[in-house]
């Protein structure tokens, strides 16, 4: 679980600020990201959360894996098209644009094989606006994760799937990537899978350590107002 | 940063955020500012009625209206395909060439090359082209595609800076700007667009119509043979197979059919000579340049140029913008009285068809037939200018403001009628009025420069005649000073829209 405290240093925020117009979306966060480390952000909504994830993401754009909360899918492309675009970067212009016309078969296997992993197998040629709120949510999952990047930040990317969906996306998400900051919900997830804590409240960082010091009351505690 | 949804609501609710506490306040003292320009540019500007005798050449006029009559069919339709075959062709080049350059549209040369190609009205690029390739289908085409090309250019770029950012952010920064738009943004605005290019079609066959008064085969030519030599009926036949044509778009064009209207388009149109003769090279070297240049005596083409400034083209275009500025004011006028025709939700249901197909013809006519028309009437002065763009833009505005108002959300207990028109849909579509009247400006203006065409004393008139004198340098500096003042108030236009808060999500060029 514990992670080597001379891991590479991936994000750090000191003091840091965010204000936008009168509002104050982040106040005085202080936080250190060490390779390896799964960590949980919970907290009410509207707490920063998404904030936050979004200035780690501008700190590391190239290795980062990024599952935006309303998923960013394009409803005009099929679900093997809003997958394949994770994976943009690993070929030619010419290559992605062919793809768009007629799908080629190496990335197709590929896809076909993540899709299987997601229980979306029979929706490969689907748009995503014919899919269920959990299913759209999965394929934004399997674009993140043909990212192929070794961090993973997700804004709430579990929040519409069943606890037993939830629980084996997380697993797989984890197992792919060596590094993860997700945003929860779900605090029995956060508190199975991860091995640290950020609680944000009113963006302000009100705890930030190990998950196994925490209880489920403890949790609660952090959503009461 | 990209702030967060839930921020900018709380920013909006705080005091002291929004710079000035009535919006309303603020749209009418533009409003207000515009007018009182328009009421000075009448003084200033020549709108001179002439002793003509309109009442009974209306008469005719209308008589041949309700009475269409054409006798040769076969020319009619000659007519007819030629000019969508010049809009089609025209527009199935220059809807991807603008996308190529919107997506590149970051990049300030594509930016400029776009605005400058788009400030130059088709007629003028269909005069520059006639000097190269003759009454061809290669001048035609490219009079339409090229300024559409900087249309589609800037249109498509704005709409891709409207779209969602998630996706963008969801695939990788390495990854081409070219596969990334094809994967994002290009989807992402693909309903839009295909509305936005079928509205551009119903311009495209204005603009193909109207290369007619320049003497390409398309309705136009036949339109002013018809005019001229007081044929009203025939006329008619021709304006009223227009409007069914532009009334039945939705019905013809298809997708799918696309590529056997393209086929068809190829085999109808005009001879051309082969592209790149070498007179090309000579035209735009040589020609198009005074002589003072070529000889490289730079005082001399500099007093030239000065000349031809202070003496030319300064008046007419102080001549162009006062009947811009009132054809504005006007196009509004007319706009906000003729919308609540076509809007059931304020006339109610047996008004609606009657209404509408009034601001079919209104805004399917092109200006430049209104104007000659007018011109016949009224004598050659601005005011048929002013009235013609007036009447096409004013109905144009008109039926985007019916569609949007009767969109409105209606409750039982709402006012009806008038009281509805005046304290419910008004003042809810004005901000979207502003904003597409805006739109309008530059047109508005690029159109009453090219109304020259007829006679009318325009920017538009000196460019015409220096090409009937075969000056080809004093043309092409007269078109590159119209089009400085066209992307001057292009420019302008956007920073008041942006300034009053009048935009619009949807995007009408």
């Amino acid at each position: 679980m514990s992670v080597n405290a001379d891991a590479a240093i991936l994000f750090q925020l000191q003091q840091f600020d965010l204000t936008l117009g009168k509002h104050r979306v982040l106040h005085n966060i202080n936080l250190t990201v060490r390779q390896g480390e799964k960590i949980a952000i919970i907290g009410p909504s509207g707490a920063g959360k998404s904030s936050l994830l979004e200035v780690l993401y501008r700190q590391q754009p190239q290795q980062i894996a990024l599952c935006p909360q309303q998923g960013g899918l394009v409803d005009m492309l099929s679900v093997y098209n809003n997958i394949f675009m994770g994976g943009l970067e690993r070929h030619s212009s010419v290559y992605n644009l062919l793809n768009l016309i007629r799908s080629f078969n190496t990335p197709r296997a590929e896809i076909q094989q993540l899709c299987n992993e997601l229980g979306l197998e029979d929706k490969l040629w689907h748009s995503p606006d014919r899919l269920s709120g959990g299913q759209r949510q999965r394929v934004a999952v399997g674009r993140a994760l043909y990212r192929q990047q070794p961090v993973f930040l997700g804004d709430e990317p579990v929040s519409a799937l069943d606890p037993l969906q939830a629980e084996h996306i997380l697993q797989l998400l984890i197992k792919r990537h060596n590094t993860l900051l997700v945003s929860l919900h779900n605090r029995r997830l956060a508190l199975a899978h991860f091995d640290r804590v950020l609680a944000l409240r009113a963006g302000e960082l009100v705890y930030d350590g190990p998950a196994a010091a925490l209880t489920s009351n403890d949790l609660d505690a952090f959503y009461a107002s | 940063m990209r702030p967060d949804s839930d921020a900018l609501v709380l920013l909006n609710r705080l005091p002291g955020v929004r710079p000035a506490h009535s919006s309303g306040r603020r749209l009418r003292r533009i409003s207000l500012l515009f007018i009182a320009i328009a009421l000075a540019c009448i003084f200033l500007a020549d709108l001179a009625l002439y002793p003509t005798d309109p009442w009974r050449e209306l008469g005719r006029i209308g008589w041949g209206f309700i009475t269409p009559y054409w006798a040769d069919s076969s020319t009619l339709f000659s007519a007819l395909g030629q000019t969508v075959a010049f809009a089609l062709l025209a527009l199935i080049i220059s809807v991807p060439l603008g996308l190529i350059l919107a997506v590149f549209y970051h990049w300030r040369p594509v930016r400029m090359l776009a605005a400058a190609v788009r400030s130059v009205h088709e007629i003028f690029w269909g005069l520059l082209f006639m000097q190269l390739y003759g009454l061809s289908a290669t001048t035609g085409l490219l009079a339409i595609l090229i300024p559409y090309t900087g249309v589609f250019a800037k249109v498509f770029a704005e709409m891709f800076d409207r779209q969602a950012p998630q996706p963008t952010l969801a695939v990788s920064p390495l990854s081409s700007r070219i596969s990334r738009y094809a994967y994002t943004l290009i989807p992402q605005s693909l309903g839009e667009m295909r509305s936005y290019c079928r509205y551009r079609f119903e311009c495209a066959l204005r603009s193909s119509a109207i290369l007619g008064f320049i003497g390409l085969p398309t309705l136009g030519f036949h339109l002013e043979t018809a005019f001229k030599q007081g044929q009203y009926s025939e006329a008619a036949a021709l304006l009223w197979v227009f409007f069914i044509l532009i009334a039945s778009i939705r019905f013809w064009l298809r997708g799918w059919l696309l590529p056997v209207y393209a086929a068809l388009a190829l085999w109808l149109l005009p001879q051309s000579p082969p592209l790149g003769s070498s007179y090309a090279w000579q035209f735009i070297s040589q020609d198009i340049w005074p002589r003072a240049l070529q000889q490289g005596d730079l005082a001399g083409a500099a007093a030239w140029y000065w000349r031809e400034f202070s003496q030319v083209a300064w008046p007419a275009l102080l001549q162009t913008l006062y009947l811009t500025q009132i054809a504005l004011v006007l196009t509004g006028v007319i706009a906000l009285l003729c919308y609540p025709l076509a809007s059931q939700a304020i006339s109610g249901r047996a008004l609606r068809w009657p209404g509408r197909l009034l601001l079919l013809i209104m805004r399917s006519t092109p200006e430049m037939m209104i104007a000659f028309i007018l011109l016949l009437l009224l004598g050659p002065s601005g005011l048929p200018a002013v009235l013609a763009l007036a009447l096409h833009n004013g109905g144009l505005i008109a039926f985007l403001l019916a569609n949007h108002s009767e969109q409105q959300p209606q409750r039982a207990d709402d006012p009806k009628g008038i009281n509805r028109y005046l304290y419910l849909h008004t003042p809810r579509l004005y901000p979207g009025f502003l904003a597409f009247l805006f739109y309008r400006w530059e047109v508005i203006l690029r159109e009453s420069a090219m109304m020259g065409i007829l006679g009318i004393a325009t920017i538009g008139f000196y460019i015409d005649s220096a090409f009937e004198e075969i000056r080809y340098d004093k043309a092409f500096f007269l078109i590159v000073v119209a089009a400085a003042l066209n992307i001057l108030i292009d420019s302008l236009s956007r920073r008041i829209r942006r300034r009053a808060g009048a935009d619009l999500s949807a995007g009408v060029g």
